[in-house]
């Protein structure tokens, strides 16, 4: 029997150590306040691909699956915004986070994140923040910045805030790009998504880590759209040698702007047969009160010590990934 | 007719595309930033041996091939056509040369194999994982060389050759790996 051995070396988990110190060192350094906040809670991001877990605190422990529905996290933006929006100054987080479904040779459904918040700080701060935590931690130099429309200038040809949904299918099939047949020749997004993935991503951080910004508007998620022409989500992508490590935004502070987004969201989940997610929730009581200016940042730290290590799987880097769980 | 959906996918798997029965050889779950979940698979049509490269999304079905596995003992060889046996049924199968691709090299007669059928045919055949091999020819042994990294070929009872250490000479019995071909080591028997 070797099913109870933990997947990753014990020198790998050492190094897992090292970072982590190395991570709070850096955002101690810079007076940023380490905060802890719930994994469960009533509120959960409504997006269209991420799926929380869903549990159940019960009001009798003799009959365990009826009570209050909670959420497992898919990230602590919403507590951490909320702290903001209560006067909290810079704050980082080092939190286990949960998405259902998600497993594969950089995936495994429980995970940890590093997310941190600078109020005040402008789109070109937060950027400049993640630039110097990859440096501190990898040592690989300061990240070049490359517009999401100059990456796919250069790797795709195309621009991908005009181009139409049937000028990327015919774009993914020039470049021989395997589609799935059921990805509907409508879903902008969903072609986007698949030439980033394709034909962009494993161009990005060679050598040296890169910096995607400026994604398109429809993609915004909970980060701010600057008007245009064209208009941009303020938002970013750090990648090294090819794979995603952290997603940062120009935080939206509009709650009509987020109930649209939330409804827009759940008729989306509704076509791929997915249950809807709460609308309403504590973050928008936070955004109706006035949430202050922020860059917010979450790092996939995992990913990190896999980039460090050298490893080729999640696996090599978690004790005991979900099969071993 | 049952059904995979995308988070069942394994390597391993057999499904059925266009009326064909496929393996899923390779299986790679991918989701670009805040994108949809992408399966990237490569399969290989068991009928043909063609290989296809295929990308599913999260929420895709795959049907099931209409495949059985059975034991099967192998009788014996008649030109380049190979005779088996359901060891359940005592029914017999024959796959030719092409359809066994590299298993021919294994087959001795009695060998307990696991065979794949489609709509009652056999498809393909996989011998154990290792089997042992008798040297039928190879050039003599070097003398006082018993290092591994010296390699030659060597043509053993089944017809076929493989790789082997200088050291070994006629009669010599290879215990092979049959999913990759390599020599493991040579066996007193």
């Amino acid at each position: 029997m070797t099913s109870f051995r933990p997947s990753a070396t014990w020198e790998v988990l050492q190094l897992r150590a090292r970072l982590l110190r190395a991570v709070r060192a850096f955002f101690d350094t810079r007076g940023f306040v380490e905060v802890e906040t719930p994994v469960l809670s009533a509120d959960v991001v409504v997006d269209r691909h991420l799926d929380p877990l869903r549990t159940v605190l019960p009001h009798d422990p003799r009959r365990p699956d009826i009570g209050r529905e909670l959420w497992l996290q898919t990230s602590p933006e919403f507590h951490m915004k909320r702290l903001l929006a209560a006067g909290a100054g810079k704050i980082y987080q080092v939190a286990r986070v949960f998405r259902a479904g998600e497993r594969g040779p950089r995936h495994n459904p429980e995970f940890t994140l590093v997310e941190w918040y600078e109020p005040a700080v402008d789109y070109a701060a937060g950027m400049a923040t993640l630039s110097d935590l990859a440096d501190e931690l990898l040592g690989r130099g300061p990240a070049e910045r490359i517009s999401y429309a100059g990456a796919f200038a250069r790797h795709v040809g195309i621009d991908p805030h005009t181009a139409t949904s049937a000028m990327l299918v015919q774009r993914a099939k020039q470049l021989g790009v395997t589609a799935p047949e059921s990805l509907a020749p409508d879903d902008r997004d969903g072609w986007l998504e698949l030439l980033l993935g394709e034909c962009v991503e494993p161009h990005l951080g060679v050598g040296r880590p890169a910096i995607l910004y400026d994604y398109p508007a429809s993609q915004a998620a909970l980060a701010q759209v600057r008007s245009g022409p064209p208009p941009v989500a303020e938002r970013f992508e750090l990648y090294v040698e090819g794979i995603e490590l952290a997603n940062g935004y120009h935080e939206l502070l509009d709650p009509a702007e987020l109930r649209q987004r939330n409804r827009a969201n759940n008729r989306l989940r509704a076509s791929d047969s997915k249950s809807a997610l709460p609308e309403e929730s504590r973050l928008l009581e936070a955004m109706d009160a006035g949430l202050p200016t922020a860059t917010g940042t979450a790092l996939g730290f995992d990913r990190l010590v896999m980039l460090a290590a050298g490893a080729r799987t999640i696996d090599e880097v978690l004790a005991f990934p979900i099969d071993r769980a | 007719m049952p059904s995979y959906n995308t988070s069942e996918l394994r390597k391993g798997l057999k499904v059925q595309i266009d009326g064909d029965p496929y393996l899923l050889v390779e299986c790679n779950f991918v989701k670009p930033g805040k994108g949809q979940a992408l399966y990237k698979c490569r399969l290989k049509n068991l009928i043909r041996g063609t290989t296809l490269d295929r990308t599913y999304k999260s929420g895709d079905s795959l049907d099931a091939a209409d495949v059985e596995e059975i034991e099967a003992q192998f009788l014996y060889r008649q030109q380049d056509n190979f005779v088996f046996m359901d060891n359940a049924s005592y029914e017999q199968y024959e796959l030719t040369k092409d359809q066994l691709d590299d298993a021919w090299k294994y087959l001795k007669e009695g060998m307990i194999c696991s065979m794949v059928l489609f709509n009652d045919s056999p498809i393909t055949c996989a011998p154990p994982n290792h089997v042992n091999l008798k040297v039928t020819y190879c050039e003599p042994a070097v003398r006082g060389n018993t290092a591994t990294n010296l390699t030659k070929p060597a043509t053993v009872e089944t017809g076929a050759e493989f790789i082997c250490p200088a050291f070994i000479e006629m009669g010599d019995v290879l215990r092979i790996d049959t999913r990759t071909g390599e020599y493991i080591e040579r066996v007193k028997e």
